[in-house]
């Protein structure tokens, strides 16, 4: 195979739809993400479209070209800061309002819209489910993506 | 009395069993890896037609991609081809 040979990198042909299919696949993931109360989908598995297109990258470029853009240790601290974030947020439902996860943004212009009856279709709704989603669409994609990452580094120091 | 639901259904299931076979039977580890990720994606579709969409994109991203681009990585470290055992 003389793609091993070089330095990880597939053919012309994988490199170039590759790089022209991820935007689409990242607009996908964002969508599927915010629209996660609405519509099937959610957190996990819009993180996990968003971390399909950056292992596609690592799968076609090799780790040693994506690594220049897309750090190891930055795809560790989004993942720590998604943890935080939705954590944070639980815990100011504490604080303020009345329980753990309180829906406390309800009422308020940010996402607080809540339409009486059942799902409208509005996005301006559903309080904090929208923050968490996005929280957990951090980490779920860094974190995938961390773990294919990693293993393509000592994959490629085996060599 | 089949409905074309119900084909559908079957077809998708059989079709899955066919990939499985196939990526099981298979000398060339690359190409079993893409029988693994037609057999992931058929079951992705058959997730969608028993109205679990959830599961469904769940599946389609990480059984399809996810798992397939690992073991790409995989078989770019260590060898494409299987090789006969002696017995």
């Amino acid at each position: 195979m003389s793609e091993e040979k070089n330095n990880g990198r597939m053919s012309i042909i994988v490199r170039t739809i590759a790089s022209s299919v991820f935007p689409f696949i990242v607009i996908f993931s964002f969508y599927i993400i915010m629209h996660g109360h609405l519509t099937p989908g959610g957190g996990f598995q819009g993180g996990s479209v968003a971390a399909s297109a950056i292992v596609m990258l690592i799968a076609a470029y090799g780790y040693r070209k994506v690594d220049e853009r897309v750090k190891e240790n930055s795809l560790a601290c989004i993942e720590s800061i998604g943890a935080i974030i939705f954590v944070a947020v639980a815990f100011v439902g504490l604080f303020m309002a009345a329980s753990f996860m309180y829906n406390f943004l309800v009422g308020s212009p940010f996402f607080g819209e809540i339409p009486h009856g059942g799902n409208t279709g509005i996005l301006n709704s559903g309080g904090i489910l929208p923050i968490l989603n996005i929280a957990v669409g951090l980490k779920v994609m860094a974190g995938l993506s961390a773990v294919v990452a990693v293993m393509a580094l000592s994959a490629g120091e085996k060599k | 009395m089949i409905d074309l639901f119900s084909i559908i259904l079957i077809l998708i299931s059989a079709l899955t069993i066919i990939a499985s076979i196939i990526s099981v039977l298979m000398k060339d580890l690359l190409s079993c890896v893409i029988a693994l990720a037609i057999m992931s994606l058929l079951l992705s579709l058959y997730f969608y037609m028993l109205h679990a969409p959830d599961v469904a994109i769940a599946e389609a991203g990480v059984g399809a991609c996810i798992t397939t681009a690992i073991f790409i990585v995989a078989i770019k470290a260590t060898e494409r081809y299987e090789k006969e055992e002696e017995r």
